[in-house]
C-alpha cells in the first residue's frame, strides 16, 4: 500500500455544477464534508457516497469519489451489499428525512440494528423539497403544506429516538450552521465501527425556511443548543447557567444549575450499554423550538455485521477447507453408468 | 430379510406411484427416499412433490393432504407421469383428494387403520368407500399400517403415539418390496439422519423392515415387480432438484468468473431452498444475506455488484413485483445482476406451492420506461445448473440484470443428472476496468463510465478501489460516455436505443433454437421453460400414432434466438403450450406475425403428456 496522498478540498470536488437552490443548507454540509475528507486519512478511490432520492441525494454527484445516486429510500440496502462485500471501502450514505424515514424506513432500521459499516448522514429539513413542499415524517403536527392544506395530523418521528430504538450503536445530531460541529460529528461517525447515524438539521430555505432558526441561529445557539460531551455534566446557556438533571422516575429535566448545584447534573455517558439515558436525552426537546441536545448521544462498540459475515466464512474454510465444487456435486448419492 | 413364500417378479417398463397422506405424515420424505433408491438402481425418474401451502393444515382434512408422485422407468422419461398406477393413501382424505386423477385399473394401497368413522367424516365421506362399491374399478389392498407399525415398535420401547409417526416408513418398506428396491440405502439413510442410538431411528428402521416383510409374507400380493435400469449415457450421476441445481450453478458460475458470490434474499416459497443451500456454502466464500424485505434483497445484490461481486437475488412472483424498481435501476446503471424468479401461481399470494409460468410478461415488461432485460428459462430440474451459468455469463458480459424464470415444478422436482465435466465449461470474463479509457482535451487521462464495447455495447465495470476511475452513476438519465446526469432529449433517445440494442444484440451469441423436425410435419410445438418434459412426451406419443410433428424449445426467451422467425415461418401451424393464458404466444405473434395457437392450463399443476398429445392431434386434424 502506498502512502495516502495529501489532498485538499479540490481533490474531493467533482466537476459537476452544484444544483441546489441558492441558500440551501445542503451547501454548507457539502463544504464541511469536502473539507473534512482530506483530514480523515482516507483514499478517494476507497470512498463511496451512496444516496436515494431527494434534494440531499444529489450529494454523490458533487463528490469526486465513487458514488451512486440510487432509488428512493434504498441506499441502506444497497450499501449493505457493498459494505459487506467490500470491507476495504468507506461507505457513506447521504439521505433526507423523507428518504430515510418514510419510504426507506425499513432499510434504515435494519441497517442500524445489524450494525453494517456505513456512515449515514440524514439531512433533516422537515419537508419534502424535491417534490416541492409536501410535509415529511419529521414535520411538526398541524403543518400546513400543499398536501396538508388543513394541517398535518400525523405525529412526527423523532429521528434520534428512532435510531436508538433500532439498536443503533452510534447516534448523533448536528446542524448546518456550524461547520466545526458538523466536522467533529462526521469525523466521529466515520471513525465508528458499524453503522453510524447522524441527523443534520438542514434549512430548506425554499419550502421550510427557518425551521431550526430558533435554535441554530448564532444568537440562539448558546441558550438553545445543549452540547453533549462525554464524561461532562450536561449544561448549556451563555454562562453554562442551565443544566439537565434526572428525576427519580427517570425522566430528564432542564434546570438552573444554581438551584440544584453542579453535582446534581447528569454526566453524559455516550458509551453506556443501556440506551436509556441516550433515549431520555433524545426526548428532552419535543422539537427545534426549545433547548435541544446536539452532539453524540450514543457510541458503543458492537460487532460489525460484515466482519461477522467474513468471520463465519473464515471459520467454515478453516474447518472444511476452501469449497470444492467437484466434491459438492458428489455430496449426495451418486452412481456410475459404465 | 426373512424370506416368505416365493412370489413371481414381473417386469415393468415403467410405473407411476403416488404417495399421499396428511401433511404431518412425512409423504415428501417417503417419496424422496423411494426416488433415491430408484435412482441408485439406475432407473430414469421424474418427481412431482405436490403439497399444500399450510405447514400443518388440520389433520385428516382435504386441505392438509400432501402428495409425492414419482415416475420410474427402464427408459428415458420426461415427466412425473400423467396418472398414477399406484396410489398409496394413508388416510381417507388422501384417498378422496387424489382418487380423481387415478385411472380405472390402478392399484390402491390404503392404510385401513385410518378409515374409522371420524376420519371418513373429516374427509367428507358419508359412507366408507372401501366397503361400498365405489372403488370397484381399482385393485384395493387394505393394509393395517398404523397398528402393524405400533406393534413392531412396542418391542423397541417406543410409545404408541411416537411409533404411529413411523407408519410412513412402513409404507415405504412395503412399496420397496413391491418394486424390488434395495433396502440398504434407506436403512443407512435412517441411521445417518436420526443417529444410531436414537429411538426414532430404531422405530423407523423397524417400521421399514416390517413393511418390507409384510409384502413378502402376507399372502396379499400375488407378485412383485421390477423396473430395470434405464440405458443412460455413461457417466457419473446424481439425483437433483431444480433449486439445488440452480444454487450449484450459481456457485459454478462464480468460480468460472472468478467472482465472489453474494446472495441477497428474502424467504419466499418456492425459492427459499436456494437461499438455504447457498447459506450452507460458506466454505465457498459465499455471502448470503437474509434481507429485511424483497427490495433490500435485490438492493443489496446490486450494491454487491457495484462493488465487483456476483450479486444475486432469489424470489418468487410477489417478490419480483417488489424488485421491479431496483431491476430498472440496474438497467440504467448497466451492472450485472441475477434475479431468479421461481414462479408460482398468481396473482398476489396466489398458490404459493403450485407452479405456473405466468411471470413471463412481467419479466419482459414489468418495469416503467424502456427497460429490456434478458430472460433465461431452465427446462428441467437439472437444466437449472446450466441456465444459472448462462444467465451469469450474459449478466457479466453485457453488464445487465438477467431474470431466470424457474418455477415451483422445476424447483422441487427431481431427476437424474449426469455430472458435468466442469473443465469443459467456458470461463466468464468480468473484464474489470483497470485504467483510464479516455484523454481529456488538456491531456489528462480520465475515465468515462459509459464508453461502450463495440461488439457487445457493454460499458466498463469499474468497482471502487481503482485510483483514477472514480465515477458516479445513478438512476437519472446518463449522458452518453460521461455518465453525467443529462436531461437532453436527444441523449435520452440515444441512451434508450443503446440499452435496447445491447440486449437485442445478445441474440448474436445465443445458440440457434434447435428443431426436432420430422419430414412432412406441418405442426411445430414451441415451448419454453418447464413444459419441456410434457411437450416432449406428448410429441413422442403423437409420433407413436404415426403422425408427423416438430418440436422446438426456448431456453432464452429474451432476446429470441436469431433463427426463431425463420423456424416459425417453416411450419403452417404453430402450437404454444404454456402454464399461463398465452404469454409466449403473444410475444411470438407480435414479433413474427405468426398465427400461433395457444394451449393453456392454469391449475397449478404441469401439463400432462396426454393433454399435449390431444392438442397436437387436433391441430393436425384441423379441429383445434
Ligand atoms: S428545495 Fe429546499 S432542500 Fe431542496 S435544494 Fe431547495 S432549499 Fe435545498
Amino acid at each position: 500500500m502506498t502512502a495516502i496522498p495529501v489532498t485538499t478540498r479540490k481533490d474531493w470536488t467533482s466537476d459537476q455544477e452544484v444544483r441546489w437552490c441558492p441558500g440551501c443548507g445542503d451547501y454548507s454540509i457539502l463544504a464541511a464534508v469536502q473539507m473534512l475528507l482530506p483530514d480523515l486519512g482516507v483514499r478517494r478511490e476507497s470512498t463511496v457516497f451512496l444516496s436515494g432520492i431527494g434534494c440531499a441525494a444529489r450529494f454523490p454527484y458533487y463528490m469526486n469519489t465513487y458514488g451512486m445516486h440510487s432509488i428512493h429510500g434504498r441506499a441502506p440496502a444497497i450499501a449493505t451489499g457493498l459494505a459487506t462485500t467490500r470491507p476495504d471501502l468507506d461507505v457513506w450514505i447521504v439521505t433526507g428525512d423523507g428518504d430515510a424515514l418514510s419510504i426507506g424506513g425499513n432499510h434504515l432500521i435494519h441497517a442500524l440494528r445489524r450494525n453494517v459499516n456505513m456512515t449515514i448522514l440524514m439531512f433533516n429539513n422537515q419537508i419534502y423539497g424535491l417534490t416541492k413542499g409536501q410535509y415529511s415524517p419529521t414535520s411538526e403536527i398541524s403543518k400546513v403544506t400543499k398536501s396538508t392544506p388543513f394541517g398535518s395530523i400525523d405525529t412526527p418521528f423523532n429521528p434520534i429516538s428512532l435510531a436508538i430504538g433500532a439498536e443503533a450503536t452510534f447516534v448523533a445530531r448536528t446542524h448546518d450552521m456550524d461547520r466545526g460541529h458538523m466536522q467533529e460529528t462526521f469525523r466521529r461517525a466515520h471513525d465508528h465501527k458499524g453503522a453510524a447515524f447522524v441527523e443534520v438539521y438542514q434549512n430548506c430555505n425554499v419550502f421550510n425556511d427557518g425551521a431550526f432558526e430558533k435554535i441554530t441561529s448564532r444568537d440562539a445557539r448558546a441558550s438553545m443548543l445543549i452540547p453533549l460531551v462525554h464524561g461532562e455534566p450536561i449544561r448549556f446557556g451563555a454562562d453554562l447557567e442551565r443544566g439537565v438533571v434526572q428525576r427519580s422516575d427517570g425522566h430528564l429535566e432542564m434546570v438552573e444549575v444554581a438551584e440544584v448545584g453542579e453535582g446534581a447534573l447528569v454526566v453524559h455517558d455516550e458509551v453506556r450499554e443501556d440506551p436509556g439515558l441516550a433515549f431520555a436525552l433524545s426526548r428532552l426537546a419535543s422539537g427545534p423550538h426549545e433547548p435541544t441536545p446536539i452532539g453524540v448521544f450514543r457510541a458503543v462498540e458492537h460487532p460489525e455485521y460484515g466482519e461477522e459475515m467474513s468471520r463465519q466464512i473464515v471459520r467454515a474454510q478453516e474447518r472444511a477447507g476452501a469449497g470444492d465444487l467437484e466434491a459438492l456435486l458428489r455430496s449426495g448419492s451418486t452412481w456410475t453408468i459404465e | 430379510m426373512a424370506t416368505g413364500t416365493k412370489r413371481d417378479t414381473e417386469r415393468l417398463e415403467r410405473v407411476v406411484i403416488r404417495f399421499a397422506g396428511d401433511s404431518g405424515d412425512g409423504m415428501q420424505l417417503t417419496g424422496d427416499r423411494f426416488t433415491t433408491s430408484s435412482a441408485l438402481l439406475g432407473n430414469d425418474l421424474s418427481t412431482f412433490p405436490d403439497f399444500p401451502a399450510e405447514i400443518r393444515a388440520p389433520a385428516g382434512t382435504l386441505a392438509g393432504v400432501s402428495a409425492f408422485q414419482v415416475h420410474i422407468a427402464d427408459r428415458d422419461i420426461l415427466t412425473p407421469g400423467d396418472a398414477p398406477d399406484v396410489l398409496v393413501a394413508m388416510n381417507p382424505a388422501a384417498l378422496r383428494a387424489n382418487i380423481g386423477i387415478v385411472p380405472a385399473g390402478a392399484t390402491l394401497i390404503v392404510n385401513i387403520d385410518a378409515f374409522d368413522d371420524r376420519s371418513l367424516a373429516k374427509a367428507g365421506y358419508s359412507g366408507n368407500p372401501l366397503t361400498d362399491s365405489s372403488l370397484s374399478a381399482y385393485t384395493v389392498y387394505e393394509v393395517p399400517m398404523t397398528s402393524l407399525t405400533q406393534e413392531v415398535c412396542k418391542e423397541a420401547g417406543v410409545k404408541p403415539r411416537d411409533a404411529e409417526r413411523s407408519k410412513n416408513f412402513f409404507a415405504l418398506g412395503l412399496i420397496s418390496w413391491l418394486y424390488t428396491r434395495p433396502i440398504e440405502p434407506t436403512l443407512e439413510w435412517i441411521t445417518a439422519r436420526f443417529g444410531s442410538d436414537n429411538p426414532v431411528a430404531e422405530a423407523n428402521t423397524r417400521a421399514f423392515r416390517a413393511g418390507y416383510h409384510f409384502g413378502e409374507t402376507a399372502e396379499l400380493f400375488t407378485s412383485n415387480y421390477e423396473v430395470r435400469a434405464a440405458p443412460f449415457e455413461p457417466g457419473e450421476y446424481t439425483q437433483i432438484t431444480g433449486n439445488q441445481a440452480l444454487a450449484w450453478g450459481l456457485l459454478a458460475a462464480a468460480r468460472l468468473a472468478g467472482l465472489s458470490l453474494f446472495l441477497g434474499s428474502y424467504p419466499i416459497t418456492p425459492a427459499s431452498d436456494i437461499l438455504h443451500e447457498l447459506s450452507r456454502r460458506k466454505d465457498f466464500g459465499v455471502r448470503t444475506f437474509q434481507a429485511e424485505d424483497e427490495i433490500a434483497g435485490v438492493g443489496s445484490a446490486l450494491g454487491a455488484a457495484f462493488g465487483g461481486s456476483l450479486g444475486v437475488t432469489t424470489t418468487s412472483g410477489p417478490g419480483l413485483d417488489l424488485k421491479s424498481e431496483t431491476v430498472g435501476l440496474a438497467v440504467n446503471l448497466e451492472l450485472p445482476l441475477i434475479v431468479v424468479d421461481v414462479q408460482r401461481g398468481g396473482p398476489s399470494t396466489g398458490l404459493p406451492t403450485k407452479a405456473e409460468q405466468a411471470d413471463l410478461l412481467h419479466a419482459m415488461y414489468g418495469r416503467h420506461g424502456e427497460a429490456p432485460v434478458p430472460i433465461v428459462a431452465p427446462r428441467t430440474p437439472a437444466h437449472c445448473f446450466e441456465a444459472a451459468i448462462e444467465a451469469v455469463r450474459l449478466a457479466v458480459t453485457y453488464r445487465t440484470p438477467v431474470i431466470v424464470l424457474s418455477d415451483g415444478y422445476l424447483a422441487n422436482g427431481a431427476e437424474p443428472w449426469r455430472l458435468p465435466d466442469l473443465s469443459t465449461i467456458a470461463p466468464i470474463d468480468p473484464a474489470f476496468a483497470s485504467e483510464p479509457n479516455h484523454v481529456d482535451e488538456d491531456g489528462t487521462p480520465t475515465f468515462l463510465p459509459y464508453v461502450r464495447d463495440p461488439e457487445t455495447l457493454a460499458r466498463p465495470w469499474a468497482p471502487p478501489g481503482v485510483p483514477g476511475l472514480e465515477h458516479r452513476i445513478g438512476g437519472l438519465e446518463k449522458a452518453d460516455l460521461t455518465g453525467n446526469v443529462s436531461y437532453d432529449p436527444a441523449n435520452h433517445e440515444a441512451m434508450v436505443h443503446w440499452r435496447a440494442n445491447k440486449i437485442a444484440g445478445i441474440a448474436k451469441v445465443l445458440p440457434d433454437v434447435e428443431v426436432d423436425h420430422e419430414d412432412g410435419a406441418e405442426v411445430l410445438v414451441l415451448g419454453w421453460g418447464s413444459t419441456y418434459g410434457a411437450i416432449t412426451a406428448g410429441v413422442r406419443r403423437v409420433r407413436g400414432r404415426g403422425l408427423k410433428v416438430a418440436q422446438a424449445h426456448l431456453d432464452f426467451v429474451n432476446p429470441f434466438p436469431l433463427n426463431l422467425g425463420e423456424v416459425l415461418a417453416r411450419y403452417p401451424k404453430v402450437l404454444v403450450p404454456e402454464v399461463n393464458l398465452g404469454q409466449l404466444s403473444k410475444l411470438v405473434r407480435a414479433e413474427y406475425l405468426v398465427d400461433a395457437h395457444s394451449l393453456n392450463k392454469v391449475q397449478g399443476v404441469p401439463f400432462r403428456a396426454a393433454e399435449i398429445e390431444d392438442a397436437i392431434v387436433k391441430l393436425i386434424g384441423g379441429t383445434l
